[in-house]
């Protein structure tokens, strides 16, 4: 008792001590396989949006080559990569798309999927979710 | 009549199992269901909302639970709706055995839990969710034996939920800390309020976890409780968890239980095992 006790605090602190995200940063993209892999990764990620039902008619009209080279162009210098994103501002492209929060759930999956078939770790998995997750309110709902 | 109800429940969740699934949410954010039926873990109820309903979509759960412990074992039966990832209704049938002694207790419990603001992930604020619990306890003879003062009552609860994407080690965290108002005995298989306490009292409950996969979870549980009775000291609940979500349509959780003297048994320990189907 006591000591389960003492376990569940200990995993209290575990889970409130915060690693900072930004010291990893430069390695994600090292991890996610550099440029070549992001593409692959951003390439097989698009593949599963255009099998699913539930959010592939927000891409019908979609360039989906040009979609593909800013994906994988943002991806890269959110993962501390050599790139620059040239495309627009994450609010100005979603705005009037009526995503809803499962919409952008979907795209997770879509995401963890890919990076599932492409033998990505879990805790690298997890980095690159955290710098998305807060895009959230920069592309539901707008 | 209760049996019921509770049957014609799970006839509608089978029934909108086979016509729509809800699947706006990422896979284990609706958490396991609880003992009282509320979604949470294994013995607290959590700020999430049972299924994997978003936006404008109906979800639910079916769920079947035993723990074992080395004097008593309590079966549950649970059911619950979700609308829109904003209300949950739950229902839950407890059945007490109480192996050593001989007989049974039984207790049903009607929940709804409101969430008021936050994401469990996204955002800035946590998920809080609000929530009453009317428990009902239908076996009130041995509970009345003993001291309690009434067969059925409110808890009332507000829950703080969070993950973590990437927390220590890489790893996805959730932490969860509940304050519950309440004067249940046993949580109410002992009936409310007793000889030596009879008033609601505010408690604590805690959870802890850690996602070592996205589909695999392991952590920890505490509930404290109140000790309204004279006849037997009333200790505070721990639990050990492992929790399993293959897919979205089905979760399955084991725990170890420390659940210190129940009714003047001393430190009853055991297991739980929970089965869960969402849609």
């Amino acid at each position: 008792m006591k000591i389960a006790g003492l376990s569940l605090a200990a995993l209290l602190l575990g889970a409130l001590s915060f690693t900072a995200p930004a010291a990893q940063a430069s390695s994600l993209y090292q991890d996610l396989g550099e440029q070549r892999g992001i593409e692959l990764l951003m390439e097989e990620m698009l593949f599963n949006i255009a099998d699913d039902r539930r959010i592939r008619h927000h891409f019908v009209e979609t360039d989906m080559a040009h979609l593909h080279q800013m994906l994988s162009e943002q991806i890269c210098e959110l993962a501390g990569g050599p790139c620059v994103y040239s495309g627009e501002e994450m609010v100005e492209s979603h705005t009037g798309l009526d995503i809803s929060r499962g919409d952008f759930n979907a795209l997770v999956e879509a995401l963890q999927l890919a990076m599932d078939d492409n033998d990505i770790p879990v805790g690298v998995q997890n980095r690159l979710l955290a710098l998305l997750a807060p895009m959230h309110h920069e592309i539901v709902n707008l | 009549m209760r049996y019921r109800s509770l049957s014609a429940a799970l006839l509608l969740g089978c029934s909108m199992t086979i016509a729509h699934a809800a699947d706006g949410g990422l896979l284990a954010t609706g958490g396991v269901t609880s003992i009282e039926g509320s979604a949470g873990g294994g013995i607290v109820p959590w700020a999430v909302l049972g299924s994997y309903a978003e936006d404008d979509e109906w979800g639910g759960t079916v769920t079947l639970s035993q723990a074992s412990v080395d004097d008593f074992r309590l079966s549950v039966m649970g059911a619950s709706l979700n609308y829109r990832n904003r209300v949950e209704f739950s229902l839950a049938r407890q059945t007490f055995d109480l192996s050593s002694i001989g007989g049974e207790l039984n207790q049903n419990i009607f929940g709804v839990k409101y969430r008021v603001a936050g994401d469990l992930i996204y955002g800035n604020l946590p998920q809080i969710s609000a929530g009453i619990q009317y428990k009902e306890n239908t076996r009130f003879g041995l509970p009345d034996a003993v001291g309690a003062q009434r067969d059925s009552d409110f808890d009332a609860y507000l829950a703080v939920s969070r993950a973590w994407l990437a927390g220590p080690f890489d790893r996805t965290w959730l932490v969860n800390a509940t304050v519950r108002a309440t004067r249940a005995n046993q949580i109410g298989l002992l009936g409310f309020g007793g000889d030596k306490s009879d008033s609601h009292e505010l408690v604590a409950e805690l959870a802890a976890g850690v996602f070592l996969h996205r589909s695999l979870a392991v952590g920890m549980e505490y509930r404290q409780k109140p000790n309204n009775l004279n006849f037997a000291d009333e200790d505070d609940w721990v639990s050990a968890f492992v929790a399993w979500f293959p897919t979205k349509s089905v979760s399955i959780t084991g725990a170890f239980l420390d659940l210190g003297d129940i009714a003047g048994l001393e430190s009853q320990q055991g297991y739980y095992l929970s089965l869960q189907a969402a849609f």
